[in-house]
């Protein structure tokens, strides 16, 4: 599904990714670890397409066409979602306008009707108590206010209603405490399903406790320089970072 | 002499068919005043950025028999409806208990005398527009609410230019005096059936009594070839609340001037707006607050999305008097320009001469947020649909904080539609 070959990136005049190699199989759950700086949310950014963030060079092959060449639109049409790290308050716009908005243009590239206002209005209101948001935060501007945890599980919340191929969860986990991150890992899982990938970015394993991944890489300095199995992330949890560095070096 | 506008001979036909000596020499003294102003260039502080120019190409005239036209419909919001057509007033809804109307065109003697009380301690000021309204004014409305009234209907001053209208000017005066511990809602709307040129010169005066509290609104929502010059004036006694909020669509020409007076002290003011000039349209609000005794607050929030080849001007002006201790006043303009061409020229003015007060302004013109748009590309929207969103969520923000529901499901569409060059873009809004 997804297949990143010798990925190189810049963020303005800063080189961050160093040739990272990762393949993700459909139905796979990826975890990348590693510890700050090392490049874990430039990887999140690059995929999705964020503006100012370059590729030196490398390719990213997404279910067999070239993800770089397209707009960071059409990635997500195509099905690709990062849950953002910080996700953005839009305060004038209602949550459900843009939710409305996002689900029907992700719809219409994979050529299905529009859903009637009623049925996304239900449907809506299902999801967000499956990430247990109140109903009306649907009606509140987008994020405006939200407290850390809620942005998360707002985002969530469109990752289920987007039922995007490929998920890429940006820290999402920080900040949360663990009530937040129980629901957060609960709405995660529910997502897991033979055709879908999903990537976990994070800086801790405690999330990896809820969410158990098949495989665990370490990301430092702009590279993946260990995977494993589950057992890695426990062994990072007890020894550090540190140990990886000297490995490398 | 001079009359650049050419209404002299409007102004005198208009005091040849009146028998009213007090009214006429009110009148007359205004003509003189507007005729020894000199016209307004491009030097003149007030009117640096708004040229005056295309107000000199037509003879304006006042219109003899006023047309027909519907106006300004809120669905579902039961109210009492007085509507204006060109100046004149068509209708009238029954009035509640403890709100007297007079009108300046039908005043019994003894309402005249009233009248001239009234209007002499009128709270003008020598705004250029002000004294052309009292120069050829035909009508005015006296709204006048009496202590302890609690009006559960607003009153809504249904104004409308029909489609007869065109090359007149139409000067009317709407004044309120709202009693002590009253409370309303006045809702004021300006709409256009004419092709145009037509010049609407609209005062309005408010009064807001001790402890009385005012929700007002004051809609500019003509397009097309109408010039909108007028100023709203308002005075707030002890402990009085008021809550403007204004709106201007674009139209050839807009200009409001608005003053509010901390009368009494303990007032609160809210004053919000939004203006939205698009095409080659102009839109110019001047503000002033004067905070003339202690104890006053004032927040004053407008913005503006223009686009095209539109410019807009916004001038606030905050005025703190030496004797006007413990004030608390704040003015927030932020504009979008959505097109390169596109121009607005904001300056706020702070004027203190009190030394224990809280003051802050701020004026910010920006382009869309990058981060936000990304969010949602990220989610799949295209950059037009997004684009139409951000813009209208910009605007929607300051809708968000109306009291009235029905005041917004009437401007929702009308920004929707503003904001959105194709209606798909727009769909997700409304």
């Amino acid at each position: 599904m997804l297949n990143i070959n010798d990925l190189h990136a810049r963020v303005e005049d800063t080189a961050i990714l160093h040739g990272l190699n990762l393949e993700v199989k459909p139905g796979e759950v990826h975890a990348i670890m590693g510890p700050n700086g090392a490049g874990k949310s430039t990887l999140g950014n690059v995929l999705a397409g964020r503006p100012g963030y370059e590729v030196t060079g490398g390719t990213v092959t997404y279910k067999g066409s070239d993800l770089l060449e397209l707009e960071a639109e059409d990635r997500a049409r195509a099905g690709v979602f990062l849950a953002f790290q910080y996700p953005v308050e839009i305060p004038g716009v209602s949550n459900m306008e843009f939710l409305k908005a996002s689900v029907d243009a992700i719809r219409t590239a994979r050529g299905e009707e529009a859903m009637s206002s009623m049925d996304f209005i239900k449907l809506a209101r299902e999801k967000c108590k499956a990430v247990d948001l109140p109903q009306d935060f649907l009606k509140r501007g987008v994020n405006e206010g939200f407290s850390g945890g809620e942005k998360k599980r707002n985002e969530l919340l469109q990752m289920m209603l987007l039922e995007p191929s490929l998920c890429i969860l940006d820290e999402t986990d920080s900040g949360l405490d663990i009530d937040a991150l129980q629901v957060v890992a609960r709405g995660v899982n529910a997502l897991r399903s033979p055709d879908r990938g999903i990537i976990v970015v994070t800086h801790y394993q405690r999330l990896l406790d809820y969410i158990v991944p098949d495989y665990v890489h370490v990301l430092a300095k702009g590279r993946i320089v260990k995977s494993g199995g589950r057992e890695l992330a426990l062994e990072l949890e007890k020894h550090g970072y540190s140990w990886i560095d000297e490995e490398v070096a | 002499m001079s009359d650049p506008m050419q209404a002299e001979q409007a102004h005198q036909g208009l005091q040849a068919q009146s028998d009213w000596g007090w009214l006429k020499d009110w009148r007359a003294s205004a003509w003189s005043q507007f005729a020894a102003t000199p016209w307004p260039t491009r030097k003149t502080e007030a009117w640096k950025y708004t040229p005056l120019k295309s107000m000199l190409d037509t003879e304006w005239s006042l219109a003899e028999q006023p047309g027909t036209g519907t106006g300004t419909v809120f669905e579902d919001w039961d109210r009492t409806v007085i509507t204006l057509v060109d100046g004149k007033v068509a209708d009238h809804d029954a009035l509640p208990e403890g709100v007297t109307v007079r009108l300046l065109s039908k005043a019994t003697p003894e309402q005249r005398a009233q009248f001239e009380d009234r209007l002499s301690k009128t709270l003008a000021g020598d705004q250029l527009f002000t004294t052309f309204n009292q120069a050829l004014l035909a009508e005015a409305v006296w709204i006048d609410v009496a202590p302890e009234t609690v009006l559960e209907k607003p009153l809504h001053i249904n104004q409308v230019l029909s489609s007869s209208a065109n090359g007149r000017a139409v000067p009317v005066r709407l004044m309120l005096d709202l009693g002590g511990r009253s409370q309303m809602t006045l809702v004021e709307t300006f709409s256009s059936e004419s092709d145009g040129p037509v010049f609407i010169n609209p005062v309005t005066e408010i009064e807001v009594g001790d402890s009385a509290k005012l929700t007002h609104y004051h809609l500019l929502l003509e397009t097309g070839d109408v010039r909108h010059l007028g100023s709203v004036q308002a005075v707030l006694r002890a402990h009085s609340q008021m809550n403007s909020f204004h709106m201007a669509l674009g139209g050839v020409l807009k200009r409001k001037d608005i003053v509010v007076r901390h009368c009494g002290s303990g007032a609160h003011l809210q004053l919000n707006g939004v203006y939205l000039p698009k095409g080659k349209e102009h839109v110019d609000y001047h503000t002033t607050l004067e905070h003339e005794v202690p104890h006053g607050t004032s927040n004053e929030v407008f913005r503006g999305i223009i686009g095209d080849e539109a410019k807009a001007v916004f001038n606030g002006r905050i005025h703190i008097h030496k004797d006007a201790q413990k004030t608390l006043a704040e003015l927030s303009n932020k504009n979008l320009l959505t097109s390169h061409k596109a121009e607005i020229n904001t300056k706020p003015e702070l004027e203190i001469y009190a030394d224990d007060v809280k003051c802050a302004h701020g004026a910010t013109v920006a382009q869309l947020d990058k981060g936000s748009m990304f969010y949602f590309l990220s989610r799949g929207i295209s950059r037009q649909e997004a684009e139409v969103m951000m813009s209208f969520g910009f605007i929607n923000e300051l809708l968000e904080t109306l009291d009235d529901e029905p005041v917004k499901q009437l401007l929702r569409p009308m920004l929707a539609a503003l904001f959105a060059k194709e209606d798909e873009l727009a769909r997700h809004l409304v």
